[in-house]
């Protein structure tokens, strides 16, 4: 039989020849040609988990604990993986309510069904026991463990700074930093955050597509492990800083101890203060708001670094250097005072009186003659020359601008330029009786209690000082950056650094301050008067001790206390036998001080 | 003769590592068994057993096929499925070979015949009776291959005229789903009308035509604007063609023009499937088939709805690479990306663990395997034989083709099995019989029939 359609049997060949051809050419293109398939399988199939590493801890110079980490729990939760659970007794678990369950877990579901997210933060130790033993039960949910900060003692708070989570700011700059991170943020935490934030590993597993972890990416070989942050050593002695704490307490003002040697910073109190512990985990946002919105105490303000205020009388001592380098003034220039100079006031104290008894008794008029003369200088041709000079070894002592500590905030403080007063004045129209009343440390100057108690600690040096900071080490045999250990070193010379120390002696001994003096340590200060237009002025009090080999440099701010001598020299004299000696054995004068109670007192630090 | 069967064998231990050992490997391993039995078993039996039984087998399948409408179990969405115990047996599968024995049958000796329209009718029928019961199940995949036996009356002798404007239905069909149902017709008037003056050399007339229409369309339109309001421009269209063909048809009448008829025929025909397509896409087809249609063409992406299977079946073959990732080895289809991957997916685990190389391999066998079937069907005496093996090449490369395209993303998903790879009992019998008869024709070609 004849078949006549014999040749479309080529026809349905070619059909299915061309068709696998199709196939084939289809199967080239996706298989070889394009690359972007792979990545987006290894997307489905690779689960990235990070590894967070415990921050690293701080100690104070004596080797004593300040913050450590305690163990957090976030319960994570994958929507996908939940089934229908007793959503009672899980609240009764966690001790949360029905309406916060439903919150949470449509959070999560928006986010995202089959990858996991938090459900629930923080959890504490014992909540996560009792989660533990039932969590079988409640499929989907896991925990994963983070750290938080532990602090040993309530104190410091202004100093260590706080821990929380990172903002968006942070993420979209930085892109170690995932949202839900956690960040150190002012004090240590801030300035140190690379060095005890550690290093994040990471683990890689393959899920499936219901998010199961299914095992270990190439059997854990790119896999890296958490590197805890590095431990650092502050500089604060913790026993003092708390016995600092203590001291202001119910008061408004500062503290700052500088070990003269090496610029290390031995505490730095800011009144009032809060608890750092207050900032740690779940609450620490209802906290923060809470601390940030007390505008009578300001908790959060660290004075120390961020409150300018007119130095008063504690100014005299450099304002005397400048006068003796200069050779305005010699040791035994005499200024006569009767109860004042000009239009400045003075207080009853034997006249004339050279630079040290000057400075023993604070006296106003001596000063004012002082300045006067230096800036009437015939060496220079112009006043405003010789203000330049004066203010050039004022800027060497490190006033007018940042110290450049390890402090994340620091305020510049204020010392006018001639530019400032040719334009306040008029150019040629101010003289130095103008200006006058900064002899004093009164008027437009303004210094904050850090930058104090670095000019008394190059005092102390009599003549050099380290940029002061608050920490003494980081890690084994990492040193603290070169800007802590390079002397500053001040143009005038050490014999006039004797006087005025001399001075300051006499201060304590019979003085202004004679009332706060010890027995077998020689205290070297100069009390001060903070004229403040806003209440009553503020109690200064700049020291240190002992005479011969200074190991502490203190400046005392108590705000709206009145004079130096009744308040802040006494705070002085309290931490600096604390620190020398270990024990009060003036107990009646610190119970005074203890007993103290400004804060209701009216007015604040000019910012 | 064997190879295919080892070929069946060794893909079919494929398997067991890619999914749950115990389950699925175990029945697959027993559906082997017993489809080697059955193997044997319809080598046994006579050859001639399956000329004469040939329709009691197809009316046997198509009582099933009904029985399955009414007593079936829904299995994604489908009602395909009889479930005897733990063992689900689906009928469209054994159909398969019923209706090409009946094809076979029915067109032994009359082939040459198959010009003729009263040929063609019975033998449409019996093509289309079981894929309607299918399409009521409703199984698409199923029912296109069912489809696939044309090309059987193709090689019979059936006009490629039929076959050309099936071509031109689907073109059409993608047409209208790509653009606008008004600027279709309008393209197609525009089509007519060019060819009018093509074929009568007068392209006054044409022009006269169009404008004719035009004229018409305009009157109508307007009329409805502003008093009907209610039929809209599709019908419009509908209408003037209409009336403008009234008109025509007194010149064709004078000319005897019996081209320009049937092109008038023909746009006519074409404006009212495209019409009536686009009505039945938008009011009949079930929501899946319609997603899974635009996914296709690209009219919507949906990565995690729809889409997600094609999607993430593309991203496991091609995250094969070239030389694949190895046995076992393939996160995609071990972690469960791909969904239904070991029944109508089966082909991810091929590309993304063997990788380009594998896949070549596997589609080359296939391709090995329909063209021996064509050397095959092509020395058999009897026409009996020679148009069964037809079929079996028809059904397996839509088959083949169809499961691997869809897995590579080249054709929407439909959900039919890759023969002799797939997990599934009824598939892979329903593959062995189909095959296996064939064989046992081939054997025995040198006899006769009767």
């Amino acid at each position: 039989m004849k078949d006549s359609f014999i040749n479309r049997k080529y026809v349905i060949m070619a059909i299915v020849v061309l068709a696998t051809l199709g196939l084939l050419v289809r199967l080239f293109i996706i298989q070889v040609i394009r690359n972007s398939y792979r990545l987006s399988a290894d997307n489905n199939v690779l689960r990235y988990v990070t590894q967070y590493p415990a921050r690293g801890l701080i100690y104070d110079r004596t080797g004593k604990l300040i913050v450590y980490n305690q163990a957090a729990y976030d319960l994570m939760v994958i929507p996908a993986q939940t089934s229908k659970i007793d959503t009672t007794g899980f609240c009764d678990i966690l001790g949360i309510s029905n309406d916060l369950f439903r919150k949470q877990m449509k959070a999560a579901i928006n986010y995202s069904r089959r990858a996991p997210s938090v459900f629930l933060k923080q959890v504490s130790d014992e909540t996560y026991a009792r989660f533990q033993e039932k969590m079988f039960l409640y499929p989907g949910f896991y925990v994963q463990p983070r750290t938080l900060r532990k602090y040993s003692k309530p104190v410091a708070a202004h100093v260590l700074g706080y821990v929380s989570e990172v903002d968006d700011g942070v993420t979209r700059k930085d892109p170690y930093y995932k949202p839900g991170d956690y960040i150190g943020k002012s004090g240590i935490e801030e300035a140190y955050e690379k060095q005890l934030r550690g290093r994040r590993g990471v683990k890689i597993f393959l899920v499936d597509v219901y998010s199961r972890i299914k095992g270990s990416f190439e059997g854990g070989k790119k896999d890296t492990l958490a590197v805890q942050g590095t431990n650092i050593v502050s500089s604060i002695d913790l026993d003092l800083q708390e016995y600092g704490e203590l001291l202001m307490q119910n008061k408004k003002g500062s503290i700052v101890a500088i070990e003269p040697k090496t610029g290390e910073v031995l505490s730095l109190i800011s009144a009032p203060d809060y608890d750092p512990a207050l900032l740690v985990g779940r609450v620490r946002s209802e906290n923060f708001a809470k601390l940030q919105s007390d505008s009578v105490l300001q908790p959060l303000f660290n004075r120390a670094l961020m409150a300018s205020y007119p130095p008063g009388s504690t100014f005299k001592p450099i304002n005397g250097l400048i006068g003796l380098q200069e050779g305005v003034i010699t040791p035994e220039t005499l200024f006569e005072c009767h109860r004042g100079y000009l239009f400045v006031a003075c207080h009853d104290h034997p006249s004339p009186l050279n630079i040290v008894g000057a400075i023993g008794n604070s006296c106003n008029a001596y000063f004012c003659q002082t300045y006067r003369r230096v800036l009437e200088n015939p060496a220079y041709n112009t006043i405003g020359d010789a203000y330049d000079k004066w203010r050039e070894y004022l800027s060497e002592f490190g006033f007018g601008n940042k110290l450049g500590t390890d402090f994340v905030n620091e305020l510049r403080g204020f010392i006018p330029t001639t530019d400032y007063f040719d334009k306040y004045y008029g150019k040629n129209r101010w003289k130095a009786l103008t200006v006058i009343s900064m002899a004093i440390g009164q008027g437009e100057v303004g210094t904050t209690p850090l930058q104090m108690a670095n000019m008394t600690a190059a005092i102390a040096n009599r003549g050099y000082f380290y940029t002061p900071h608050i920490v003494k080490s980081v890690g084994e045999g990492h040193n603290i950056d070169k800007r802590f250990t390079t002397k500053h070193i001040i143009n005038i010379d050490t014999a006039n650094f004797e006087k005025i120390i001399s001075g300051m002696e006499q201060a304590v001994n019979s003085g202004t301050a004679a009332s706060v003096k010890l027995k077998d340590i020689i205290i070297c200060g100069k009390t001060g008067t903070a004229q403040n237009p806003h209440g009553a002025n503020h109690s200064v009090f700049i020291a240190f001790a002992p005479k011969d080999d200074p190991k502490i440099a203190i400046a005392v701010y108590v705000e709206n206390a009145g004079f130096g001598a009744t308040y802040a020299a006494p705070v002085a004299s309290l931490m600096i036998e604390k620190y020398l000696k270990g024990s009060i054995t003036n107990k009646a004068m610190e119970k005074r001080i203890l007993d103290m109670n400004l804060e209701g007192s009216n007015s604040e630090a000019e910012r | 003769m064997g190879w295919i069967n080892i070929y069946a064998a060794v893909y079919n231990e494929d398997h067991p590592g890619l999914l749950d050992f115990s389950q699925r490997y175990g029945k697959q391993f027993l559906w082997i068994i017993a489809s080697i039995i059955l193997a044997i078993f319809i080598a046994i039996i006579d050859n001639r057993f399956y000329f004469f039984f040939a329709w009691f087998i197809y009316g046997f399948c198509m009582l099933l096929l009904i029985l399955v409408v009414i007593f079936g179990k829904e299995i994604n969405g489908a009602k395909s499925w009889f479930e005897f115990g733990s063992i689900s047996l689906q009928p469209s599968e054994l159909a398969k070979f019923g209706t090409a024995l009946a094809l076979a049958s029915y067109l032994n000796n009359r082939r040459q015949d198959l010009t003729r329209l009263s040929v063609i009718g019975p033998a449409f029928a019996i093509i289309l009776f079981p894929a309607m019961l299918t399409m009521l199940q409703p199984d698409t995949g199923s029912a296109i291959v069912f489809f696939s036996l044309f090309i059987v009356l193709f090689r019979e002798g059936m006009s490629p005229y039929i076959f050309v404007s099936g071509l031109l239905m689907i073109l059409l069909f993608f047409l209208t789903l790509l653009s606008n149902i008004l600027y279709l017709s309008i393209a197609l008037i525009i089509v007519a009308a060019i060819l009018v003056w093509f074929t009568t050399k007068k392209w006054k007339l044409a022009i006269a035509g169009t404008l004719l229409f035009a004229v018409i369309a305009g009157i109508i339109y307007l009329f409805d604007h502003y008093v009907i309001k209610s039929i809209g421009n599709e019908m419009v269209v509908f209408i003037s063609l209409i009336l403008s063909g009234a008109l025509y048809s007194i010149y064709i009448y004078n000319k005897r023009a019996a081209s320009v008829l049937i092109i008038f025929l023909f746009l006519l025909g074409s404006i009212i499937f495209v019409n009536s397509f686009n009505y039945a896409f938008n009011n009949v087809l079930p929501q899946h088939q319609k997603d899974r249609i635009n996914i296709l063409l690209g009219f919507k992406t949906d990565p995690h709805g729809t889409g997600y299977n094609v999607n993430q079946s593309i991203i496991s073959v091609g995250s094969g690479g070239f030389g694949g990732k190895g046995f076992l080895q393939g996160t995609q289809t071990k972690f469960k990306f791909v969904p239904k991957q070991s029944s109508d997916f089966i082909f991810c685990t091929v590309g993304e663990e063997w990788g380009f190389m594998g896949s070549f391999v596997v589609i080359g066998i296939y391709l090995s395997l329909l063209l021996r079937l064509i050397f095959l069907a092509e020395r058999q005496r009897s026409d009996f034989a020679r148009i069964y093996g037809y079929s079996v090449v028809s059904i397996l490369f839509t088959h083949i083709f169809l499961n691997i395209g869809m897995a590579i993303g080249l054709v929407p998903v439909i959900g039919i099995p890759l023969p002799f790879l797939s997990y599934g009992g009824s598939s892979l019998w329903g593959f062995t019989i189909l095959v296996f008869i064939f064989l046992r024709l081939d054997a025995s070609r040198t006899e006769y029939l009767i």
